[in-house]
């Protein structure tokens, strides 16, 4: 019984000192930063609707603070709007706006400083440079923000959501428009990027360097400049994400580059240039994935070794897998693919004859690029039926020995 | 002239040859909208006759029509008529009665299944392509004066065109792969209509595949409202042109 008292007593001990400080043209406290100086670990700082210019908010004690109505926070295109050096804190319900421009001072519409457990959620971030930026960071949580930046270039822009050397994130449900980079990780581990949005930034939806054991799921990736990009990085787990529309030469829906025993399981890959494009990647399993309408539905390029690609779906891409060299150090057994012109005689639903997914005329255009000035015409169909026929071009060992007669799914 | 007009296209309307051909184009079409679960795709398998058959009938036709009809020019000139307007006659009877054909069996079935801009430049295409292959054959059926010998000639004309000519293009770049081609490369498809209206097609359709770098130039070309004129532009220049010399050499020609 003793120790259940003293919990209750610590309950509302605690309860008591937890105070709740309001801000607002008609309160107590007229601005923030008064609320912040008086404010004890463990308060709450309520801010009422308004417009409030307060140059650099900077929380360094463990508090809540909780907008009502989206109260608005103005940087007035000069300042960092809130800069959090204390762990445990939350920030919810702002809507934050212009931020300064600063490259050497990267300053943000949220920025933590080395510090763990702070939640950041519900936020609306328009015009800042980048959006949330969290560097050393340790089990945040970021969800349910929607980050909305609009310039142009690449060097007026920062990131949406902006992990630097942090353990342990969790980036859940965000909408980010206009940025630079959608979401970036650089020296990240441990991390979950979930549900997101990242629609129409400037280069990357998602870019990845240096960033081990991270999974992202069931995210969309829509129109960005580039595409999404994964960059030297083992054990990242791809699933159910959508990799939609990223059109240009060198954009991408999903650029691998010396990446290491990771999966890519059940992803739509949806009128892209290239749907995956890989270089020096290895031991990768991707299963289940769908690829339609793309433009290269895969380059794999001839560093990548044991990849093993089962059970995809390839559906109307212009050329299934294109690669730039003979060697293959891969497998493409048991996918569908929707130019298969085979038999199946004992009707196991798997074709008796392999499917070579390099076209000649995918080669020729890897090789010399202004071919493509020939697509479609008669003399290139020619050209592939004779391949077909006596592979000569084409590399020996790219092709798959179990090819479906039926999609999966 | 329109009497002459009017007389030969009565004339090549009524031939069962080109009855043949409208319908096959007709029953092609409709059958490849209603076989394809997607509309865009009956549309590309359709490109490949507009690129491939309408031309080999345009171009074999009419060259066998002007050779059989000789003894009917010889008529006509013995007339009071100036020999352009004969010639002129007889080219826009063929050409006109052959893009009726070919707005009957490919046009209506595209715009009824596909009524947006792809469709209506497919069949303005398809009738510009029936129209210049119309106007080669006239060219070669009056520098050859044996039958047999102009109709191999037609045979090798559209051989050259859909085929070899991209074999010598695709030697080309291989040759100087080492160069930017890519702007060269638009201006040498300038020079078979078959291939400018393939990419044209193609940039409005597929884009895709196009979408690489060498796409975006040709896309930065051929996408834009000036790039669109300017092949246009040259595809009538590939119409007129074989017109304007065939009619010079008609002139001169001792029959």
């Amino acid at each position: 019984m003793k120790p259940f008292v003293f919990i209750i007593t610590l309950f509302f001990y605690y309860q008591a000192k937890a105070t709740v400080l309001y801000v607002g043209s008609d309160r107590l406290y007229k601005n923030i930063s008064a609320a912040l100086a008086l404010a004890a670990t463990g308060d709450t700082v309520l801010v009422g609707a308004g417009h409030y210019k307060e140059k650099t908010l900077t929380v360094t004690k463990s508090i809540t603070l909780k907008g009502i109505n989206y109260p608005v926070l103005d940087g007035e295109k000069k300042y960092q709007v809130i800069s959090i050096k204390a762990d445990g804190v939350v920030v919810d319900g702002f809507k934050i706006i212009h931020s300064g421009i600063s490259s050497l001072e990267d300053l943000s519409g949220i920025k933590i400083y080395d510090r763990k457990n702070v939640v950041i959620k519900n936020n609306i971030l328009e015009d800042t440079f980048f959006g949330i930026y969290i560097q050393n960071g340790t089990n945040c949580l970021i969800q349910d923000n929607r980050l909305t930046a609009s310039s142009r270039e690449e060097q007026q822009s920062g990131n949406g959501i902006h992990c630097w050397k942090s353990d342990s994130m969790q980036i859940i449900g965000n909408t980010i428009t206009g940025h630079r980079d959608g979401i970036y990780f650089e020296f990240v581990t441990h991390s979950v990027i979930w549900r997101n949005t990242s629609v129409k930034n400037i280069r990357y939806g998602l870019h990845f360097m240096f960033s081990h054991n991270d999974a992202y799921i069931a995210n969309h990736f829509k129109n960005n400049g580039a595409g999404v990009s994964v960059m030297y990085s083992h054990g990242v787990k791809m699933y159910s994400n959508i990799f939609e529309e990223n059109w240009g030469d060198g954009a991408y829906g999903l650029l691998l580059k010396e990446i290491t025993d990771s999966y890519i399981d059940g992803n739509t890959f949806i009128k892209n240039t290239s749907g995956i494009y890989m270089e020096g990647a290895s031991r990768i399993h991707m299963q289940k994935n769908l690829f339609k309408n793309n433009g290269w539905g895969m380059k794999i390029q001839a560093s990548c070794m044991d990849i093993e690609v089962t059970k995809n779906n390839f559906i109307g891409n212009t050329f299934d897998v294109s690669t730039n060299g003979s060697l293959v150090l891969n497998t493409f057994d048991n996918n569908y693919w929707d130019k298969y012109e085979g038999y199946d005689l004992n009707k196991d639903q798997v074709g008796d004859v392999p499917y070579r997914p390099v076209s000649m005329y995918s080669m020729i255009v890897e090789k010399n690029p202004p071919a493509m000035l020939l697509f479609r015409s008669f003399i290139t169909s020619l050209l592939d039926k004779t391949e077909k026929v006596l592979p000569s071009i084409t590399p020996e060992g790219l092709k798959d020995n179990k090819p479906m007669m039926k999609r999966f799914f | 002239m329109k009497k002459i007009i009017k007389y030969v296209m009565s004339d090549i309307l009524q031939n069962r040859i080109v009855l043949v051909y409208t319908f096959f184009l007709l029953v092609t079409s409709l059958s490849v909208f209603s076989l394809e679960d997607n509309n865009s795709k009956g549309l590309l398998s359709l490109l490949n006759i507009i690129l491939l058959i309408v031309p080999l009938v345009s171009i074999i036709f009419s060259t066998i029509y002007v050779y059989n009809s000789a003894e009917f020019i010889e008529l006509l000139v013995s007339q009071p008529l100036k020999r352009k307007v004969i010639w002129l006659s007889l080219f826009a009877g063929l050409a006109g009665s052959l893009s009726i054909a070919f707005f009957i069996g490919v046009g209506i079935p595209v715009l009824l299944f596909q009524p947006n801009a792809i469709g209506f430049m497919m069949t303005g295409i398809g009738i510009l392509l029936s129209i210049i292959f119309v106007a080669i054959a006239m060219l070669a059926a009056v520098k050859t004066r044996d039958k047999a010998k102009g109709i191999g000639v037609a045979i090798l004309l559209w051989l050259y065109f859909s085929i070899l000519f991209d074999g010598l293009v695709l030697f080309l770049l291989f040759q100087f792969a080492d160069y930017p081609l890519e702007k060269a490369m638009i201006g040498i498809s300038a020079l078979n209509p078959i291939d400018l209206s393939r990419i044209l097609i193609l940039l409005h359709m597929d884009v895709s595949a196009m979408m690489g770098y060498t796409g975006a130039i040709f896309k930065d070309f051929f996408g834009t409202g000036t790039g669109m004129a300017i092949s246009f532009g040259v595809l009538l220049v590939w119409s007129i042109l074989p017109v304007w010399m065939s009619t010079r050499r008609f002139n001169r020609k001792d029959l």
